[in-house]
C-alpha cells in the first residue's frame, strides 16, 4: 500500500515539476477597471439630435514594457570601470522596457577570446559586448556581430549626430554599416601637477623630452606632503593588462606626420612593420626612461594601479586616457582636486623619413600640421569601450540589448556618466564637450574642465590623430607580439635590436599567416587610402 | 582451462542420450564463449569512459598541435599544418621565449656542465655493466644520456652572461630549486616534531595550513606581501630607504619571489609524508645505535636517512610532476613578468591559448607532456629503481 502510494506520491511530484518548467512564461495580470465613459455620435437621423450615454468597459492600457521577460547578459571587463555603470543603469532599464540586464565580467586579458569562443562554439551565453570596436573586424568577418544600422538610422532618441565624427564613423562602422554603440570616448593624454609645476616655473611638456626634463625634476621628492619620497612619472607598463598602447604614443609622434591617413603601425603598400627605423628605436629608449622617473615597481602596474598614484597625489605626471581627469575630482579618493591639467599627448621636433628610415627635423614638409615646431600625433588609442550585439539571439533579444546600450549612450545618462570617474567612460558626445557647466557641477573648476575638454577636443580636431590598428586579428600583432617584445625590453631581458628584430618578424609571421594582400587591403581601409 | 572439461563425469552423456550431445556441447560451448567475453563487456563502458575522457582529449589536443585554428565566415576552421607550430617553437619566432637565448658559458658554467656530464656517463657506464651488456638497456640509457645532456646544456647556456633563460628552463629552475628547498624544509621540521617538544601536535596543523589553501590565494598573498609600495613591509623598505627600488621588477628577484610563494605552499605536502616515513621507521634499529654509541647525526644518516630513501624517491617523482604544471602563482603574482623572465611552460601555453593560437598552445603542452614524461621515466630508471634496488 505505502510503495504504491509512494510510487502515485513520485509520479505526481514529477508531473507538477515538469509542468511547471516546461510551462510557459506566465504574462503579467493586466486589470480591467469599469469606467463610466461618455461616448457622443452624430447620426444623420430625421428629428431632433439625440445625445446617447451608454456605460462600456474598457481595459486600463498598461505600462509600455516592451521587453517584459527578457533578460540579457552583457559580457564586459572585470571593472569596477566600465561594468559599474552598466550594472548601475541595469535597474533602471528594467523599470522602463522590463528588460533585466546581468553584466557578466572577465580580466581584459581574457575578454577578446571570450567573445570569440562563445561565438564561434554556439555557446551564446553572452546577447551583447561591452568590448574594444578595433576588436570588431574579428567578429564582423565569421558574422558574429548583428548589423544596428537600421535601428540606429530609426531611433532619434540616440541623438546619433552628437556623437563625434570619429566615434561614430570610425569606431562605430566598418565598411559603412554600424555595428557598435559608442559609450565611451578614448584619445590618450597626459596629466600634469598644476600646482608642482607652477611652483617650479614649468611648463607642461610639449616635446617628450620636456616630459622627461619635468619628470626628472620631481622624481624621489614628497610630492603629496606624507614624508615619503614620490614619482615624476607613472605610466602603466604591465604585460597582458592594457598598457601596450602607450608606446605607440612615442613611436607615432615621430613615424606619423603627413596626416592621419599616413599611418604608424606599417607601410600600407606592402604591410611591412614600420618598426626597424631610427623613430621606433628612439621611441623605445623614451620610453624605457620614463621608467628611471617611474614607481620601482612600474612594470607590474596596470592603469588602475597608476591612476590611483596620481590621484592620490604620488606623481607629477602621467600618461592615461580621459579617466584621470574626472578621477581627480572625487573626493573620496583623490588629494589633487583641482590641481590636475590636461595636455594633448607631446610630440617630437624630428620626424621619420619613411624613404630612409632616417629621422629629419620638422619643417613645413615634413611636419604640416606641427605646432610651434612640434608634430604632435594624438593616438585614439582602443576607440572607446563600445556596445555591440550578437547576432544568434532572438530578435527581441537583439532589440532589447540594441536599446539597453542606446540607453546607456543617449545624452540623458552617458552626459552623467562621463563626469564620474569610476564608470571608466570618457567624453564622445559634443553636448559633453559644448556643455561645461555639467563638468563644474561635478566639481572640476572652470580651469580645470577647460584644460581637460580642452586636451580631448584638440586631440579630435588634430588632422595629424593616429587611428588604431583595426586590422584582422589586431590583438595578436599588439596584444601578443608587440605586448611581449616591450615588456621584455623593458625589463632588460632583451636589447634595443632584439626588441625590433622581434617585433618585425612577429608582425611578419602573422601577416604572411593571414595573407599579405588581404591585411594590406584591411589596412588602406581602416586609413582611408584610396587606391 | 576450458570449461567443459570441468564437467564431472556422472554428467557425461551416457550412449542412449546421444542424440542430446550435439545440443549441449552447443549450449556449453555459447556459455562458456560468453564467460570468456563476459569480462571485457562488463569493462568495456569503463574503458569507453577513460577513453572519452583521457585518450579522446589527447588526440584532439595532438591534431590542434598539428594545426591552425582560424575564424572565417560562419564558424571557425582547422588547417592541417604539420610541424609548423612545434618548428616555431623550436627554430622559428617563439624560440627565444620557449628556449631562451643560448650563449657561450662562462668557466663555471663550462665546469659545471664538464661535471654533469662526467657523472652521466659514469652512471651510464655503471648501468651497463651492471646489467651485463643488454642492448635494449644500453639503448635506453644512451637515449636518457642524450636527452640529458641536452637539457643541462639548455640550462647552463640560457644562464651564461649574455644568454636568458626562456619558459622551459624557468619552469626546470622552479622545479628542482623548488622542490630541493621543500624537501630540506620538510624534512627538517618533520625530524622536529617526532622529538618530544610541547605543543608537537599543535604544530603539526600548523605546519599542513598552507597547503589547505587554494593556491589562487596564496598567490595573492604573495603578491601583496612582496609589494613594496603598498605590501605590510612598506614601512621597512622606506626606513631601510628602498622606497624607490622593488626587488621583483627584477627578474630573477621577481624569479625568487614565485619560488618563495611555490615553498611554502609545497612544503606542508612533504612535511606531512615524510613524517608519516620517519615515524613508521624501526625503533628497533635506532635504539641499537645509540646503545652502541652513535651520535644523532649518525642515527640520521645512517639509519633513518636510508630508511625515508623509498618513500623520498617517489615523494620527489609525485611533486616533479606535480610542479612542472604550475601557473597560478607566476600569473597572479607577476602574470609571467617582468617580461617574460617569470613565465613558465603552462603559463605559456596559457597566454597563448588566451590569444586563440591554440595551435602553438597545444604544441607548447605536447612538448610539456614529453619532457615530463621523459624526466620521469629518466628518474625512475636511473634513481628510483636503484633506490628500491639498494635497500
Amino acid at each position: 500500500m505505502s510503495k504504491k502510494f509512494m510510487l502515485l506520491f513520485s509520479l505526481v511530484l514529477v508531473g507538477v515539476l515538469l509542468l511547471t518548467a516546461c510551462g510557459p512564461t506566465p504574462t503579467p495580470v493586466v486589470q480591467t477597471v469599469e469606467v463610466p465613459v461618455e461616448v457622443v455620435t452624430t447620426v444623420e437621423v430625421p428629428g431632433e439630435e439625440v445625445t446617447v450615454v451608454e456605460t462600456v468597459v474598457v481595459t486600463a492600457a498598461p505600462e509600455a514594457k516592451p521587453y517584459e521577460g527578457v533578460e540579457l547578459s552583457i559580457l564586459t571587463f572585470t571593472g569596477p570601470q566600465i561594468a559599474e555603470p552598466l550594472q548601475r543603469r541595469g535597474p533602471d532599464f528594467e523599470a522602463l522596457t522590463g528588460a533585466k540586464v546581468n553584466v557578466v565580467v572577465v580580466p581584459f586579458n581574457e575578454l577578446y577570446q571570450k567573445i570569440l569562443t562563445d561565438a564561434a562554439t554556439g555557446t551564446n551565453s553572452f546577447d551583447g559586448w561591452v568590448f574594444a570596436p578595433q576588436w570588431m573586424v574579428d567578429f564582423i568577418t565569421p558574422g558574429y556581430m548583428e548589423d544596428l544600422t537600421e535601428r540606429v538610422n530609426n531611433d532619434p532618441s540616440i541623438q546619433w549626430d552628437d556623437i563625434a565624427s570619429f566615434f561614430r564613423d570610425f569606431s562605430a562602422t566598418y565598411g559603412g554599416k554600424i555595428y557598435t554603440i559608442p559609450l565611451d570616448g578614448d584619445f590618450h593624454m597626459v596629466y600634469y601637477r598644476t600646482d608642482l609645476l607652477q611652483e617650479a616655473g614649468l611648463n607642461p611638456p610639449e616635446t617628450w623630452d620636456d616630459y622627461l626634463a619635468v619628470a626628472k625634476e620631481f622624481h624621489g621628492k614628497d610630492l603629496n606632503g606624507d614624508g615619503d619620497p614620490d614619482y615624476g612619472s607613472c605610466i602603466s607598463k604591465k604585460r597582458g593588462a592594457q598598457a601596450y598602447w602607450f608606446i605607440t604614443d612615442f613611436v607615432a609622434s615621430m613615424a606619423q606626420s603627413q596626416g592621419t591617413g599616413q599611418g604608424t603601425f606599417f607601410k600600407p603598400d606592402t604591410m611591412e612593420p614600420l618598426v626597424d627605423n631610427e623613430a621606433f628605436r628612439k621611441a623605445m629608449e623614451l620610453y624605457k626612461e620614463t621608467g628611471k622617473y617611474g614607481p620601482p615597481d612600474e612594470l607590474n602596474l596596470d592603469v588602475g594601479d597608476t591612476r590611483g598614484l596620481f590621484t592620490s597625489g604620488r606623481c607629477a605626471l602621467s600618461m592615461d586616457w580621459g579617466d584621470i581627469g574626472p578621477l581627480a575630482i572625487d573626493p573620496t579618493t583623490s588629494t589633487v582636486q583641482d590641481k590636475v591639467g590636461a595636455v594633448i599627448t607631446p610630440g617630437s621636433k624630428t620626424v621619420l623619413d619613411w624613404d630612409t628610415g632616417k629621422l629629419v627635423p620638422c619643417d613645413e614638409t615634413s611636419c604640416p600640421y606641427a605646432i610651434n615646431g612640434v608634430n604632435h600625433a594624438p593616438f585614439a588609442a582602443y576607440g572607446g569601450w563600445s556596445g555591440g550585439v550578437n547576432s544568434a539571439i532572438d530578435q527581441l533579444k537583439k532589440d532589447a540589448a540594441y536599446a539597453f546600450f542606446a540607453y546607456m549612450s543617449a545624452p540623458e545618462q552617458a552626459n552623467e556618466d562621463v563626469t564620474i570617474g569610476k564608470t571608466g567612460f570618457n567624453p564622445y558626445r559634443t553636448s559633453q564637450f559644448l556643455n561645461r557647466q555639467a563638468w563644474v557641477e561635478a566639481g572640476m573648476s572652470p580651469t580645470a574642465a577647460s584644460d581637460y575638454l580642452g586636451a580631448i577636443e584638440s586631440s579630435l580636431a588634430s588632422p595629424n590623430m593616429v587611428l588604431d590598428l583595426r586590422i584582422p586579428q589586431n590583438q595578436r600583432y599588439q596584444g601578443v607580439v608587440l605586448d611581449t617584445t616591450v615588456a621584455q625590453y623593458l625589463a632588460g631581458e632583451i636589447d634595443l635590436d632584439t626588441a625590433v628584430q622581434q617585433i618585425y618578424d612577429g608582425w611578419q609571421e602573422i601577416t604572411d599567416e593571414l595573407g599579405r594582400e588581404d591585411q594590406a587591403a584591411a589596412y588602406q581601409g581602416t586609413l582611408g587610402v584610396q587606391k | 582451462m576450458a570449461p567443459d572439461q570441468n564437467i564431472p563425469e556422472s554428467s557425461q552423456p551416457a550412449k542412449s542420450e546421444v542424440t542430446a550431445a550435439p545440443q549441449a556441447s552447443q549450449f556449453l560451448r555459447v556459455t562458456s564463449r560468453a564467460d570468456r567475453t563476459a569480462s571485457s563487456v562488463f569493462i568495456m563502458p569503463s574503458v569507453l569512459v577513460v577513453l572519452l575522457l583521457a585518450i579522446f582529449p589527447l588526440i584532439i589536443s595532438l591534431y590542434l598541435s598539428l594545426s591552425r585554428f582560424k575564424f572565417v565566415k560562419g564558424g571557425f576552421e582547422i588547417k592541417f599544418v604539420g610541424l609548423a607550430n612545434f618548428h616555431k617553437l623550436f627554430f622559428g619566432s617563439e624560440q627565444k621565449h620557449f628556449l631562451g637565448v643560448l650563449a657561450v658559458p662562462s668557466v663555471v658554467g663550462w665546469m659545471v656542465f664538464g661535471s654533469v656530464i662526467g657523472l652521466l656517463i659514469y652512471a651510464l657506464f655503471r648501468g651497463f655493466i651492471q646489467r651485463r651488456f643488454k642492448a635494449r638497456s644500453l639503448i635506453g640509457n644512451i637515449l636518457v644520456f642524450f636527452f640529458l645532456t641536452a637539457l643541462i646544456w639548455l640550462i647552463i647556456a640560457s644562464l651564461a652572461p649574455q644568454g636568458r633563460p626562456g619558459t622551459t628552463v624557468v619552469t626546470l629552475l622552479y622545479v628542482y630549486i623548488d622542490i630541493f628547498i621543500q624537501y630540506c624544509i620538510g624534512l627538517s621540521l618533520a625530524l622536529l616534531v617526532t622529538q618530544q617538544i610541547r605543543f608537537r601536535r599543535f604544530f603539526r596543523v600548523i605546519y599542513l595550513i598552507p597547503m589547505m589553501i587554494t593556491p589562487v590565494g596564496i598567490a595573492y598573498m604573495f603578491r601583496m606581501l612582496v609589494d613594496t609600495d603598498k605590501g605590510p613591509f612598506q614601512p621597512i623598505w622606506q626606513a631601510l630607504g628602498l622606497g624607490l627600488f622593488s626587488w621583483v621588477s627584477n627578474p630573477w628577484g621577481a624569479r625568487a619571489a614565485i619560488m618563495l610563494g611555490d615553498i611554502w605552499q609545497w612544503t606542508p605536502f612533504m612535511f606531512i609524508v615524510l613524517l608519516a616515513a620517519i615515524e613508521g621507521q624501526s625503533v628497533e634499529l635506532l635504539e641499537a645505535a645509540y646503545v652502541d654509541g652513535s651520535n644523532r647525526w649518525q642515527a640520521f644518516w645512517h639509519i633513518t636517512f636510508p630508511q625515508i630513501l623509498p618513500v623520498t624517491s617517489t615523494l620527489v617523482l609525485i611533486r616533479m610532476i606535480e610542479a612542472f604544471k604550475i601557473v597560478d602563482l607566476p600569473n597572479i603574482m607577476t602574470n609571467g613578468g617582468p617580461g617574460t623572465a617569470t613565465e613558465s611552460l603552462t603559463l605559456q601555453a596559457f597566454i597563448t591559448w588566451r590569444s586563440l593560437d591554440l595551435g602553438t598552445s597545444a604544441a607548447i603542452a605536447y612538448t610539456l607532456l614529453f619532457l615530463v614524461t621523459f624526466i620521469g621515466i629518466s628518474y625512475v630508471s636511473l634513481i628510483r629503481s636503484r633506490v628500491a634496488g639498494e635497500l
